[in-house]
């Protein structure tokens, strides 16, 4: 289970939002809505531990992920929106090479039917820097299928640059891992009817009601 | 453990084969570096003898440094550099595999082309086997200094100067002791104490360095 407490983001001198609480039970999707430049990034990288809140803590099964550390990240996959797909590697190297450094390696054929679930077969030689920015984006999707034991998916815009296809492909992917009693944070602005036992969602905007 | 310093190695030794022009512009200025030296001295042996491991060191130092502002860069560009930080496996080893790869890239062809080129300088044989071999320790203690230096400075502009004024000093002491080997064997001395010393500060920049780094990443991507 994941939980903030009172958390407080502040980028340059800017106050991004204060005294902000939710809780994310197993099974749960939690959607992070809002305008642009509310937070919304700010609040996964929080969420991962690359940014550190000005105030406030969240804690992973009751503990602060501060000194959780590595036993934290192993159950956490996050994806930003950079895809940290690296030009001059293949489509496959890129997967393989992702996975081994997030600690979980993959074999040769889970990695392709990783990728062609996201319709990238044919493709598993070609060079990333030849790809469309929605192929791109998909190589790092493709990680969700082979994800082990990571509970926990961060995913800033996933559906960023992909068709209805894709979308759909991928909506269905979160749901399966949310309905398996799994979490998922993500942030998106487009409508997607993720079938999930139970979604919440937090209001990051300049005119939130002070939580008090 | 070692599964994932492999893995990083592997990883950044695909990524410089890929990209090899800039792993041979690091080599081609080295030797471009070192040879017009003898050329503008002139053919005076005793001169060239002397100054010998001086120039090659200093351009070893130069060439470490050209090639340190990519460290962190292409990662820190396009997110590949969150996912480290956030990999289940200690930052510290993923670190040193990065810079383990780093000198595989650069430090170690510079230490096998400097047997050849210490022939313009006409090093004595023995002379030159020393200058490989403290080639060979101290070059993978610039890569690992230069990786403090390239986290620190990630992501600010004019990064590239900053780094040579954060990081030369501190190559300082590797110069003097690995130049110094050479010279001492010039001189008919045993170099054995020197190569000692280099090799008690690559253990020492193994061990320390790539905590030092881990941090600065952190700090680099808030």
């Amino acid at each position: 289970m994941l939980e903030a407490a009172g958390l407080e983001c502040v980028r340059g001198e800017r106050t991004l939002f204060s005294r902000l609480d939710f809780r994310v039970e197993p099974g749960t999707l939690l959607r992070v809505a809002g305008p642009n430049g509310t937070g919304k990034t700010s609040l996964l990288k929080l969420v991962c531990g690359l940014l550190s809140p000005a105030a406030g803590e969240i804690r992973w099964q009751g503990e602060n992920i501060r000194r959780l550390h590595e036993e934290y990240r192993r159950h956490l996959l996050y994806l930003g929106h950079l895809p940290a797909v690296k030009d001059d590697l293949t489509v496959l190297e890129n997967l393989h090479v992702a996975c081994a450094v997030a600690g979980r390696p993959v074999t040769g054929a889970a990695a392709r039917a990783a990728l062609a679930e996201l319709g990238l077969d044919g493709f598993e030689d070609t060079h990333a820097r030849f790809l469309s920015q929605g192929q791109r984006r998909r190589i790092g999707l493709a990680r969700l299928f082979v994800s082990g034991a990571a509970r926990l998916w961060v995913l800033d815009e996933p559906f960023t640059a992909l068709d209805v296809h894709g979308v759909a492909r991928l909506t269905a992917l979160v749901g399966s891992h949310v309905s398996a009693g799994n979490m998922v944070m993500l942030t998106t602005h487009q409508e997607a009817a993720i079938a999930a036992p139970r979604t919440e969602v937090v209001e990051l905007g300049p005119r939130r009601p002070p939580a008090c | 453990m070692l599964k994932i310093l492999a893995a990083v190695i592997r990883r950044d030794l695909l990524l410089a084969f890929r990209q090899r022009s800039d792993v041979l512009n690091t080599l081609f200025f080295f030797v471009v570096v070192v040879t017009l030296v003898p050329l503008g001295v002139g053919p005076e042996t005793n001169l060239l003898r002397t100054i010998a491991p001086g120039v090659v060191w200093v351009a070893a130092l130069l060439a470490a440094m050209l090639s340190l502002a990519r460290l962190f860069a292409s990662d820190h560009a396009d997110g590949a550099l969150e996912q480290l930080l956030l990999s289940p496996e200690p930052l510290p080893l993923l670190v040193l595999g990065k810079a383990a790869a780093h000198w595989l890239v650069t430090g170690l062809p510079l230490t096998l082309v400097s047997v050849v080129l210490s022939i313009q300088f006409d090093l004595a044989a023995d002379a030159a086997l020393v200058l490989a071999v403290s080639l060979a320790l101290g070059t993978p203690v610039l890569s690992l200094i230069g990786a403090v230096g390239a986290a620190l400075t990630l992501g600010l502009r004019g990064g590239g100067v900053l780094i040579s004024l954060l990081v030369l000093p501190l190559y300082v002491p590797v110069l003097i002791i690995g130049a110094g080997a050479v010279e001492a064997t010039a001189a008919g001395l045993d170099a054995q104490g020197y190569l000692l010393l280099l090799a008690g500060m690559l253990l020492f920049a193994a061990v320390l360095t790539p905590w030092a780094v881990a941090a600065a990443l952190r700090i680099s991507v808030e």
